[in-house]
């Protein structure tokens, strides 16, 4: 009846996971508790999880990613205590949960911090940089969201319900095979990423239709944002490599759940096959995870040294010279399976040949400062600790490329240090620039600046004593991945990795506390003109937060940089141009099929999950009448009258007027 | 530093001279169908990544049957004439749906079930007769691979089917109102994609199968 | 097991290539990272002498040096790949003196058992080779992936199953190192350290012979209850009737080790009595 599932599931005998699942079940039965009883549940279906507005898919976006960096980091700070005490000792935690546990923390670290974190931002700017009033398909973009919370909330159930994959965060067979994985946790892990999979496939396909069917008049591709071009090359690697992941996880549910072969010991199945398979996928994942970075760095670096950027043109070749060499270097995740040396050596080039436009790149932000006014806000804070931070990453990087070095490396915690060095210094770092530079954007008032600038060098500091020591156990031979050790010249480093946990953990303190101080201050920090930095780009016209619409009339831009243009010529004229012709607008209605459909996806993952077969046909049929209800509405659109649009861009208008203390507008 | 540096306000930084103006965001039906473009390319790379493994596997057979045993190439021809009639039927019933024609277009997309149908029916009863065997997808790397790559298609062809029936639907319900012509831009695109996948299929693992 | 601390020519090409490439990057990262500091402090809003440039965004001998810089180290760095890739591949032999000695080692969950055919011999986390000469692996595994790693002998290469991989090593300095498994392999994987024992030529046979009279046979029936899952904390040894066995192992004609037997892992209890017995 209920196929696998027994109490058995549940981890009465393990205090950690018990305890940690029902606290945060406590905790979310009381956020719940709280919404319902002081009535905002109706607000809260209408304006949020019901909206196809991008800026709301957007932040909730990256609401998800900060709320499950949390978690990963729990992850990560138990990984780190466990390995500062286990030397000749089996530490607190046994073999099978360590193993889960890092599982865990890799997994939701890609897949639920930064994936969303980047998408969520990609969303919230893009059509706001491009001149529109959305993506191209706003329902698409909520079903998208919604998946990717679905894969994020299996992924905690295997907490307690089960257990979760102990395969690490890609599941190499023959370990993940059902011989030597018996139990739910690869198949959580499994179903958790197809499901979730989708999602970002969607995201892909919404993100890369904006930007190149979606801009507004005048703005051709060499006028839009360095960030518009890293969105496109970022999607156009999701739509590519996605469907290699969603294959190759189907390969082994097939080879897991119907006793197929594809990586089998037995009968011809080929291990090799799925190391190429998933790191053809594993590659430009890391690449869609940097490249928006690498674009909000471009964005905030030009703002904050009132300079354009430099070398835009270049910085467009490297984007896309990136998007293209990243589907070339697989190879170099497994330089030591074998594969002859003209094959490696050919992958080891070709892995460092993508170092050349990453570093033009970092040339071009140091050209940009180069004759500029440099504010230190948090945001430029955050991109000089990346371009220090990445270098170093970077420069690891390219000696693991090189094969004999790689020969010594691979595998290794020099290995992880490197890894970490690029996403944390890169991807992470960007994330939160972008959060700290586009906050005022989305709602309205600033993050206070003590507590940012504190988050950052906590983080900072944080990461260099976590993960330096890291590069020097690798070099003394620690490999990844171990539970307990007993070599005594590792103990040490390991310590002060330990202590530099401890301090990004105070790190991410500064930063829930910035959230919470900017809340309750919220009104001292209104951002009140819709240009809290002296921004280049569109979104910096709209108002802050912008209304529903965007843009009261779709901009005409004439160049780069297009509302550093207008801003220009305002200031020369001093004035504004004149009011717009303002029409009626329609926009997307509201629909739940996002959020139903990842219900009945829900159900019918943790269905598949534990082998319950008629919950899976439940689900499936669920999902399925979600869409043909979703499109059999009548009406898909609403109209907001030319009299409401004029009345808040007028109010806009009066803002702008203020800010760039001009007369008065041209009639 | 005295090169060119760049001036704000004027419209051509990069002396392009002209070249097409960009008039704004493009049109719902264009968008649209762009998008869906964009899914059935992916979809394609998914598929690739089937061949793939498939090409790998070929000669993985653990002692057990080879394709050149197993695959009845009358049985493909017909599924192929059927994939290939259902998508040209398809094509009548889209002309019918331009001109507006409800009759016609039902008469058209139902055939084009039947011979969907047909082609499934084929597909399953050449599926159960291997597995009868003792070659199902269990008995070797080469036909779990076969059966994967054959089945997603298959699969495909399932969910358009299905697709379809609900199309039928809609335009039975509503008409041929312009979000619903847009769907069915997007249905015709996927299942004459379905038969390029399958010439592909055919070419790959059938006829090449057999001759080796 | 210091990687930087080579006891034997294949580490330390490793470790020259390793040092020469972070040298070589260094040069280009440091002035990099100094420019950044010094870029941002000299041009900070605040300081009202530094020059304000606010159309600079375009140079053409800029760029030619910017793309230049990482291109040439590049193309630098990407010889030395191509170069080392090739002399220091894993199947290329090792030089050495006395004859070759050929080892086929088998990953097993979760202990390395190394058979020695030519000597008739087979041990269990701990391998014994003689100064000098040259060594010749042939590597498998029992069931997963594994990646068997000595830091100071040099290059790491992967074990899978039924599929055979080579490594070619040699050990100049007597003495005693230490190996491991650089890939995990599942709960019991970090006990999956293994002994090398450095010795003089003299000494090796010596130690072959007395290792020859052990009471125990590796057999396919020994070696069905080794593939069973568990932590060995002794060190077996064993006389090898069939110099096949390894071949019957690597071409599946001995079946992969089982996997987990209960629903929970045996090495559970096994890793709770404690690491005291390890060494």
């Amino acid at each position: 009846m209920l196929g696998k599932l027994t109490w058995a599931a549940i981890p009465f005998d393990q205090p950690i996971p018990l305890i940690a699942g029902a606290v945060v079940l406590v905790g979310i039965l009381a956020v719940l508790a709280w919404i319902v009883i002081a009535g905002y549940l109706p607000s809260l279906w209408r304006e949020w999880i019901t909206s196809v507005d991008h800026k709301r898919i957007g932040v909730m976006y990256t609401l998800l990613a900060m709320v499950m960096l949390l978690r990963g980091f729990s992850d990560a700070i138990m990984m780190r205590i466990q390995q500062a005490i286990a030397f000749h000792s089996q530490g607190y935690l046994p073999p099978e949960h360590y193993n889960q546990i890092f599982s865990a923390h890799g997994t939701i670290m890609i897949f639920f911090v930064a994936m969303p974190f980047v998408i969520g931002l990609m969303n919230l700017v893009v059509p706001l940089q491009l001149g529109v009033r959305d993506v191209a398909f706003p329902t698409l973009n909520s079903v998208g969201f919604w998946l990717t919370a679905t894969g994020a909330l299996l992924v905690n159930v295997s907490l307690v319900v089960g257990e979760f994959a102990r395969t690490g965060w890609l599941p190499y067979p023959p370990l993940s095979e059902l011989t030597y994985s018996p139990g739910v946790g690869v198949d959580y892990y499994l179903w958790s990423l197809e499901i979730s999979g989708v999602g970002t496939l969607v995201a892909g396909i919404n993100l890369v239709t904006t930007v190149l069917k979606l801009r507004t008049k005048g703005l051709t591709y060499l006028r839009m944002p360095i960030f518009c071009w890293t969105t496109l090359a970022s999607n156009l690697l999701i739509i590519t490599a996605f469907p290699i992941l969603t294959a190759t996880l189907a390969m082994l549910i097939l080879d897991r759940y119907f006793g197929f072969h594809f990586f089998t010991n037995e009968a011809g199945g080929n291990v090799m096959m799925f190391m190429n398979l998933i790191w053809a996928w594993g590659h430009p994942e890391v690449y869609i995870l940097v490249l928006p970075a690498f674009g909000i760095y471009s964005e905030v670096v030009a703002t904050f040294s009132g300079k354009p950027l430099f070398g835009y043109r270049s910085m467009v070749i490297a984007t896309m010279a990136i998007c293209i060499i990243s589907f070339m270097v697989w190879l170099h995740h497994f330089f030591t399976m074998g594969a002859g040396p003209n094959v490696n050596a050919i992958f080891g080039i070709a892995s460092m040949i993508i170092a050349v436009p990453t570093g033009v790149k970092i040339y071009n932000w140091l050209f940009t400062m180069y004759g500029g006014r440099v504010r230190f806000a948090t945001p430029m804070l955050w991109s000089i600790g990346f371009m220090v931070t990445f270098i170093i990453g970077g420069l690891t990087g390219v000696l693991v490329a090189v094969p004999p070095a790689d020969f010594l490396l691979h595998n290794s915690l020099f290995l992880v240090a490197h890894f970490h060095n690029v996403i944390i210094g890169g991807v992470l770092f960007g994330a939160f620039a972008g959060y700290a530079y586009w906050f005022p954007k989305a709602f309205g008032f600033r993050l206070v600046e003590g507590w940012g600038k504190a988050a950052f060098w906590c983080w900072l500091f944080g990461f260099y004593l976590s993960f330096m020591p890291l590069y020097a156990v690798g070099i003394l031979g620690m490999t990844r991945r171990m539970q307990h050790y007993d070599v005594a010249e590792w103990r040490p480093w390991l310590l002060v990795a330990g202590f530099g946990a401890v301090v990004v953990l105070a790190g991410i303190v500064c930063q829930i506390m910035q959230l919470v101080v900017s809340i309750r201050d919220r009104e001292e920090l209104r951002d009140l003109t819709g240009d809290p930095w002296d921004g280049r780009s569109l979104e910096w016209s709209t108002a802050s937060p912008p209304p529903v619409f965007n843009f009261a009339v779709l901009p005409d831009v004439e160049g780069e940089d297009a509302y550093w243009t207008i801003k220009s010529r305002a200031r020369e004229q001093g004035l504004l141009r004149g009011e717009p012709d303002y029409r009626d607008i329609e926009m997307p209605r509201n629909s739940a099929t996002g959020f139903v459909c990842a219900f009945f996806a829900t159900v019918m993952g943790f269905a598949l999950i534990w082998h319950i077969w008629w919950m899976v046909i439940v689900g499936g049929v669920g999902a399925f009448a979600t869409f043909v209800a979703f499109a059999w509405r009548d009406h898909d659109e609403y109209v907001i009258p030319a009299a409401e649009v004029a009345r808040m861009d007028r109010a806009n208008r009066e803002a702008r007027l203020t800010a760039l203390k001009l007369a008065g507008s041209s009639s | 530093m005295t090169d060119a540096t760049l001036s704000y306000g004027h419209g051509d930084p990069y002396q392009l001279h002209g070249g097409r103006p960009h008039e704004g965001p493009a049109s719902k039906r264009i968008v649209t169908g762009y998008g869906f473009w964009i899914f059935l390319l992916s979809d394609i790379v998914m598929f690739s990544c089937f061949f793939a493994a498939y090409a790998v596997l070929l000669g993985q057979t653990a002692g057990g049957p080879r394709g050149a045993e197993l695959f009845d190439l009358r049985s493909v021809a017909l599924e192929t004439a059927f994939l290939l009639i259902s998508s040209f039927i398809c094509g009548l019933a889209m002309i019918a749906a331009d001109l507006r024609n409800a009759l016609w277009f039902q008469i058209g997309m139902a055939v084009t079930c039947l011979f969907g149908l047909g082609f499934l029916a084929l597909e399953f009863r050449e599926f159960s007769e291997l597995v009868g065997r003792g070659a199902g997808p269990t008995r070797s790397a080469f036909l779990s691979a076969f059966f994967t790559l054959v089945g997603c298609h298959g699969a495909h062809v399932s969910a358009g089917v299905l697709w379809l029936l609900t199309m039928m639907a809609q335009v039975f319900a509503k008409g041929f109102r312009a979000d619903i012509m847009r769907r069915l831009l997007c249905f015709a695109l996927f299942w004459h994609v379905l038969d390029i996948i399958w010439v592909a299929i055919f070419s790959v693992v059938y006829l090449l199968g057999s001759a080796a | 097991m210091n990687i930087l601390d080579p006891q034997g020519p294949i580490a330390a090409a490793n470790k020259t290539i390793l040092v020469d490439s972070v040298a070589i990057m260094l040069a280009i990262v440091v002035p990099t990272i100094i420019a950044i500091f010094a870029f941002a402090y000299y041009f900070r809003a605040t300081n009202t002498r530094a020059f304000y440039l606010p159309n600079f965004a375009h140079s053409g001998r800029l760029e030619l040096v910017v793309w230049s810089i990482p291109a040439l180290t590049i193309i630098l760095l990407g010889g030395v790949a191509w170069i080392g890739s090739h002399e220091l591949d894993p199947r290329v032999p090792v030089a050495g003196t006395g004859s070759p000695v050929r080892i086929q080692v088998v990953s097993l969950d979760w202990k390395w058992l190394f058979i020695y055919p030519d000597q008739r011999v087979a041990t269990v986390n701990a391998l014994t080779v003689p100064v000098g000469a040259p060594l010749e692996f042939e590597l498998t595994s029992s069931s997963v992936m594994n990646v068997f790693f000595i830091p100071q002998l040099g290059s790491m290469i992967y074990t899978m199953n039924g599929m055979v991989t080579h490594l070619n090593l040699r050990a100049d300095q007597a003495g005693d190192l230490q190996g491991l498994s650089a890939h995990f392999s599942g709960d019991g994987f970090p006990d999956m350290l293994f002994d090398v024992h450095v010795v003089s030529p003299l000494d090796f046979p010596k130690w072959v012979e007395a290792t020859a009279k052990s009471d125990s046979v590796l057999n396919a029936d020994a070696y069905k209850k080794l593939s069973q899952q568990s932590i060995e904390t002794g060190r077996p040894t064993y006389r090898l009737d069939d110099p096949r066995l390894f071949n019957d192992i690597a071409t599946l004609r001995i079946p992969p080790g089982p996997g987990p037997q209960l629903t929970d892992n045996v090495a559970k209890s096994k890793s709770e009595s404690g690491a005291a017995n390890v060494r």
